[in-house]
This record gives structure tokens, C-alpha cells and sequence, in this order.
């Protein structure tokens, strides 16, 4: 049935989603680490875990959180508008969740900037000298947010990539298989937050 | 061209419209790849028998010889880094999954072609990376890392790091390709249970390598922020725990050895039916036992820690899946062996380097589960017993499992025949340099000689100088197995579509393979090991 058909202009629809979701498992088992740690350290010192973490700002955590929900939102309404051959649609959908990733990060840069400024990152005057654990939290909130932000930038050049895409309609209503995957790998962003957010910033 | 003759519209043939380089550097024709991989596995290879050869040689005599402590110290790092990262794991999946696990499966290339390609680039760019760290002051942590001392060192550890950390996707994406390939692409006919058992210790190793690289990811870039930062999670004066590190590195790093070992005895599988001319006894058992290694041997990295201290009652559990994983590996080891009964056994060059395998695997895998013990752990934890042991499962047994599956695939892919007296001869010297190198060493071990050291006390002068000799003939015989298949490559012998008589789908089409694999692709109706006439 496909005898003549060519190893390279082959598609195969289930098997680039097969693909994609191996991939998300090892995206998941790359923040295991940090949140295994998270949980042993949390076990050690559990009082300095609950000291460090009021030092959070649960304000900006929660606006952040909708922020990244909200563009999981728009991302998949920009999936069925392609689907439904709106391409317009799709691209304002798609700028929007770029928008949100960046919104996201901004706030994270301020986030972080307030931290630094009063000394509380790894090395710094607040930390220095510090064994009972807070130094611990802040290594690892800093290294798992870190590693989060790297993952939202990547997710929102795919989503640029995809939009250009769109744009030339090289993903179009028929061929949309690229635009879902990277709306795969924008759920995983916000997935991945999901669990970073409370262990951080809610449980006291 | 002498060559042209055979390789016409074989996939060696030059591509219309593309560069010798290009069609090369730009191919996504999953032989090609293979190809590629093949030639950097087999440099990077020789970097690391240069090392481990230094390193023998600095111990002819006690003190200092050819090399101070710390360039020795670097060189069992480089070594380890080396055959490791860039020849083990990859070597097998990577050079003979890619060229015929597609070609077995009745597929046309990889599920994703130009990921394949990738995969080969991220590889190059890690080794680009390692052998930097060889040029700006190579890390002198060993292949391990362990902290803390890999956060204190001074020497480039963040970079070698790094660079087995790219390693790592490179290792990721293949998983990704092989698993997605084998679910999406196998012929009409093709079901499970008849796939070639190459096929299925590939797949198996697939999922490790997509379910354990991502957890050695993360810890090495634990390592790098804490090198960049300190952010303290294994650094004790921060309230950090080294033990940690220990886990995190080993929850992969013992999967890997399967990475390494599985794919090879893939290939023993698929040598071993063929010249006992007989189906495979037990064909359901190894493919079993194939996923049984990878599952078990995610459960029993903590035989790597039983000194460190922690806890007992997990020591006892480590100890006890120790013992469990070797029954899959027993499992292969008689179904091999089983096979071989009442079959009518053709002895050739591929079956020959097939037992030498068996064989090595044996003394590997039972000297291991010595190291299991609790009790005799203590005594040989980082003795020269855990490096004879390691070596005969990695190079008795992987190392051995690529040079098998070399000498069996070597007419498909290059469509010559090499010498087969030269290749037996180099394998009797293999054999007997390899056992004089690192038989010693159990001994040594047993009498107390710690692994890594420099120097040794004059009552471990004899063996050392055994071992010594060992490797130079170890060495001596990898040169003419090489060089006798280099030489092959350009005046062997034009060798049949099917000069062992194998059943499997790759020996079914020309050699070298054609371009695109089938002219159609095949409707298969019968197991890869039907021996039976007319079938």
C-alpha cells in the first residue's frame, strides 16, 4: 500500500505525536531531579524550608501562574482555529501566548532582581555562612526557576517558528501536526510551573 | 572507480545534484548515518585505547614513569569520559541501529530522518567539547564526577561535563527515533514477535536511554550550577549531601551499562541462530528478558554506594535486585547456549567473536555478582576487582558484541568480504590480550590494589607487569583487526547478497543496501529465524 512511497515525503501523523510525547517524558524526568531534591532537603529542614518560602512573594507566583494558564488557553484555541482554517485567528492567538511568555519573564526578572538586590541568591551576603537549609531553598528555587525560564523562552521561539509557519502556510488546516506539538511542548512549560509553583511559593 | 561496479545505485553511490562532502555531512539516509557514526566511534575509540595504553605503561614500574600523578589522573578521567560516553554507549545503537534496524524492521529509513542527522550533530559537538577539555586542562574527577570534589577542581570539569551532558541529548533524541521507528514502521506482516532480536534489545535500550539520560542531564547540570553559583544542594558547608550526587548520577548511570550491553547481545542473538542453522531457542525469552534487563537494571544503582554510609536497609534492597538482574542476563546466556544443541553448527569467522562474547559476558556478569555481596563488597569496593569486572562487561562484553556484529554486518555494509583467517587470528590475540590484561586484575583486587592509583606496592609488581604485557597485545590485535577491515573495505572480495545464509530482512536485499532499502516493501510472513527450506 505505501510501496512506492518515498522515506522522506512519508507523514505520518500518529508517529510525530509518538515522538513528541517521548520527548515531553524526558522534559519531565529533566525537572525530577530538582524536585526530588526539593522533597529530600524538604524532609532535612523542614523549618527552614517554611522560613525561606514566606520570603516569597505569593502575589506575583499567582499572577504568573494565571499568566501561564491563560496562554495554555490561547495556544490550544489557536490549534482548533488552524484546524478550522482561520489562519488570521490563529496568528493573534499565537502572538498572544508569545506575549504571555514574556510577560511571564518579566516578571520573573523583577522577581529575581528583588531577591539579588537584598543578597538572597546562592553566594550572596544573605545566604553566606548559611547550613540550616534556607541556602539550600534558594539553590534550588533559583536553579528550578532558572531551568523553567529557559524552558518558556524555548517554547516561545518554537512558537514564533510555528507562527512563521503558519504564516507561509507550511502549517495549514490539512498539515497542523507541528503546530499541536509545539503546543505540546507550551503545555509541558506550563505542566512543569504546575508543580513548581506550590512546592515554592504555597506549601508553608 | 574500481569500486563503481558494486556500489551502483547502492546507497554509497553519489547523490545527483550534491558534493562527495555534502552528500555526506547533509544525508538523512539512516545507512549513511550509521556510516558516520561508524568512522567518529571508531576515532574517538582509538583516542581511548591510546589512554588506557598510557595508563598501563605508567605502571611498569613503581613511581613515577612516563607521566605524573596528576596527568595519570587526567588520563583515567579522558579514558573513562571517552569510552564511556563517546565509543559505548553510542557505538552499537547508533552505528548498527541506525543502519539496520530500519533495513530489519522492512522500513524504507528512521521515523524522523532528519532528527537522525541531529543526533549525529549533537554527538560531534559533545566530542568537540571533550576533546577541548583535553587541549585547556582535562578534568582529573574520573568519568564519575563525583562531588564534591568535581565542584572543587580546578581543572575544566564544567566543560566536560557539558559535554556529556550534549552527549546526552544526542543519546535522547536516538531513544526517541528507534522507539517511534519500531511502533510506526514495520512492514505488513511485521508483528512483534517476529522481529529480528537485534530488533528488540534495541528498543529496549531505546527507553532507557529516553527514560534514565534525562535524570544524568539534570544532575550534571546540578554539577555546572554549583561549580557556576554554588547553589549548595551537594555542597555540605551549605547544608547540601554528596551522597546525592551519588544517586542521581548512578539512577542513570547503571542503566547505561544495559545501554551498553543490551544492544550487543542484540546482535550475539541474531549471530548465534544463523550459523547454528536452527531457530532461535527461546526466541520469547530473550526478547522478554531484553525489557526485564532494562526494568531491573533501573532498580539496583545503589551497588555503586554500599560504602558511602547510607542507609542499610536500602543496601540490603540494592543487594538483593543485584542478585534478580542477573537472571535475564542467565536467561540469554542458556538461550545462546541452547541453541546451539542440535543445530548444525557452521564455525565462522561472526560466530567465533560471538562466543568470545559469551564467554567474557559470563566471567563479567558472575564476578559481578561478587561485587553484589554486601559483605564482600566492603573488601573490593574500589579494588582493581570492580575494574576487571567492569571491563569484562564492557569490553568482553559490549566491546566483543560490536566487533561480532562488525564482522557479521561488514559484507552487508560494504558489500566486500574481509580476510576471515586474519580476522580469526586477530580475535585468538584479542582474546588472549585481553584476558592477560585484566584476568590480573581480579587477583590484584582480591589482594587489595585500589583502582586509580598511580603507584603500587612491590608485592603487586608481577601481576602488573602481566597485565602490562596483556595490553600490548590487546593493542596489537585491535590494529590488525582494524586494519584488516580497512583493507577489505577497498580490495575485499565482492561478497554476496547473503554469504552467511542468515533469514533476516537485511540479508534479503542486495549488498550494500540500495538506496531506499526495497524496491517494495517486503509482506513478511515468517519469523527472522526459519531455517527450513522453501519457507
Amino acid at each position: 500500500m505505501n510501496g512506492t512511497q518515498s522515506a522522506h515525503s512519508h507523514r505520518d501523523y500518529t508517529g510525530s505525536k509518538i515522538g513528541m510525547w517521548l520527548f515531553l517524558f524526558t522534559e519531565f524526568f529533566l525537572f525530577f531531579g530538582p524536585i526530588l531534591l526539593y522533597s529530600i532537603f524538604r524532609f532535612r529542614y523542614p523549618q527552614a524550608f517554611i522560613e525561606a518560602s514566606r520570603a516569597l512573594d505569593t502575589g506575583v507566583g499567582v499572577f504568573n501562574t494565571v499568566l501561564l494558564l491563560t496562554s495554555s488557553l490561547t495556544m490550544a484555541l489557536a490549534i482548533t482555529a488552524m484546524q478550522k482554517n482561520k489562519k488570521g485567528l490563529t496568528l493573534i492567538l499565537l502572538g498572544a501566548t508569545v506575549l504571555a511568555g514574556a510577560v511571564f519573564l518579566v516578571n520573573k526578572y523583577f522577581e529575581w532582581g528583588a531577591k539579588i538586590s537584598h543578597g538572597v541568591y546562592p553566594g550572596g551576603e544573605a545566604l553566606a555562612g548559611n547550613t540550616d537549609g534556607g541556602a539550600i531553598f534558594y539553590g534550588l528555587y533559583f536553579f528550578a526557576t532558572g531551568l523553567h525560564g529557559i524552558h518558556v523562552l524555548a517554547g516561545m521561539c518554537i512558537i514564533i517558528v510555528a507562527a512563521l509557519m503558519v504564516h507561509e502556510g507550511r502549517i495549514n488546516s490539512k498539515d497542523f501536526v507541528k503546530l499541536e506539538n509545539s503546543g505540546l511542548y507550551w503545555h509541558l512549560v506550563d505542566v512543569i510551573w504546575i508543580y513548581l509553583f506550590p512546592i515554592f511559593y504555597l506549601i508553608r | 572507480m574500481a569500486r563503481a561496479g558494486i556500489t551502483e545505485g547502492s546507497y554509497l553511490s553519489a547523490e545527483p545534484g550534491r558534493g562527495w562532502l555534502s552528500s555526506w555531512l547533509l544525508t538523512t539516509d539512516h545507512k549513511r548515518i550509521g556510516i558516520l557514526y561508524l568512522f567518529s566511534i571508531l576515532s574517538f575509540f582509538s583516542v581511548g585505547v591510546v589512554f588506557g595504553f598510557l595508563m598501563r605503561l605508567e605502571l611498569i614500574a613503581r613511581g613515577p614513569t612516563i607521566m605524573e600523578a596528576a596527568t595519570y589522573n587526567s588520563f583515567f578521567t579522558l579514558h573513562g569520559v571517552i569510552m564511556l560516553f563517546l565509543f559505548l554507549i553510542p557505538v552499537v545503537p547508533a552505528v548498527f541501529g541506525n543502519f539496520l534496524l530500519p533495513i530489519m524492521i522492512g522500513a524504507r529509513d528512521v521515523a524522523f530522518p532528519r532528527l537522525n542527522l541531529l543526533s549525529w550533530y549533537f554527538y560531534m559537538a559533545g566530542a568537540a567539547l571533550a576533546i577541548t577539555t583535553l587541549i585547556i586542562g582535562p578534568a582529573d574527577t574520573g568519568w564519575t564526577f563525583y562531588a564534591p570534589y568535581s565542584l572543587r577542581t580546578g581543572t575544566s570539569a564544567s566543560l566536560a561535563v557539558f559535554a556529556v551532558f550534549v552527549l546526552g541529548i544526542s543519546s535522547i533524541l536516538t531513544g526517541i527515533n528507534f522507539v517511534t521507528t519500531v511502533h510506526r514502521l514495520r512492514a505488513p506482516g511485521m508483528t512483534w514477535f517476529r522481529l529480528p532480536l537485534f530488533v528488540w534489545a534495541t528498543y529496549a535500550t531505546a527507553w532507557i536511554q529516553i527514560i534514565a539520560t534525562p535524570i544524568l542531564g539534570v544532575n550534571l547540570l546540578l554539577v555546572i550550577a554549583e561549580r557556576l553559583f554554588g547553589i549548595g544542594v551537594f555542597d555540605p558547608a551549605k547544608g547540601g549531601d554528596p551522597i546525592l550526587y551519588q544517586h542521581l548520577f548512578w539512577i542513570y548511570s547503571h542503566p547505561a551499562v544495559y545501554i551498553m550491553v543490551l544492544p550487543a547481545m542484540g546482535a550475539v542473538s541474531e549471530i548465534v541462530p544463523v550459523f547454528a542453522r536452527r531457530v532461535i531457542f527461546g526466541y520469547k525469552a530473550i526478547a522478554y528478558s531484553s525489557i526485564g534487563i532494562a526494568a531491573l537494571g533501573s532498580l539496583v544503582w545503589g551497588h555503586h554506594m554500599f560504602v558511602s554510609g547510607y542507609s542499610y536497609t536500602a543496601a540490603v534492597y540494592f543487594s538483593l535486585f543485584t542478585f534478580f538482574v542477573a537472571i535475564p542476563s542467565a536467561i540469554k546466556v542458556y538461550n545462546w547456549v541452547g541453541s546451539l544443541y542440535k543445530g548444525s553448527i557452521v564455525m565462522d569467522t561472526p560466530f567465533y567473536y560471538a562466543l568470545a562474547f559469551i564467554f567474557l559476558f559470563s566471567i563479567g556478569g558472575l564476578s559481578g555478582l561478587i561485587l553484589g555481596a554486601l559483605s564482600v563488597n566492603v573488601h573490593l569496593h574500589d579494588t582493581y576487582f570492580v575494574v576487571a569486572h567492569f571491563h569484562y562487561i564492557k569490553f568482553g562484553g559490549a566491546a566483543f558484541g560490536f566487533f561480532a556484529a562488525l564482522h557479521y554486518w561488514f559484507p552487508k555494509i560494504s558489500g566486500r568480504m574481509y580476510n576471515r583467517r586474519v580476522a580469526n587470528w586477530a580475535l585468538l590475540f584479542l582474546f588472549s590480550g585481553f584476558n592477560t590484561l585484566f584476568f590480573p586484575m581480579f587477583v590484584l583486587g582480591f589482594e587489595g590494589m585500589p583502582r586509580r592509583y598511580f603507584d603500587y606496592l612491590p608485592q603487586y609488581a608481577d601481576l602488573q607487569h602481566l597485565s602490562i604485557v596483556g595490553s600490548w597485545i590487546l593493542v596489537a590485535a585491535l590494529f590488525t583487526m582494524i586494519g584488516n577491515l580497512v583493507v577489505a573495505a577497498y580490495r575485499g572480495k565482492i561478497a554476496p547478497a547473503n554469504p552467511w545464509g542468515a533469514r533476516t530482512l537485511e540479508w534479503q536485499i542486495p549488498s550494500p543496501p540500495p538506496k531506499e532499502n526495497f524496491e517494495q516493501i517486503p509482506e513478511v510472513t515468517r519469523g527472522p529465524y526459519d531455517f527450513r527450506e522453501g519457507v
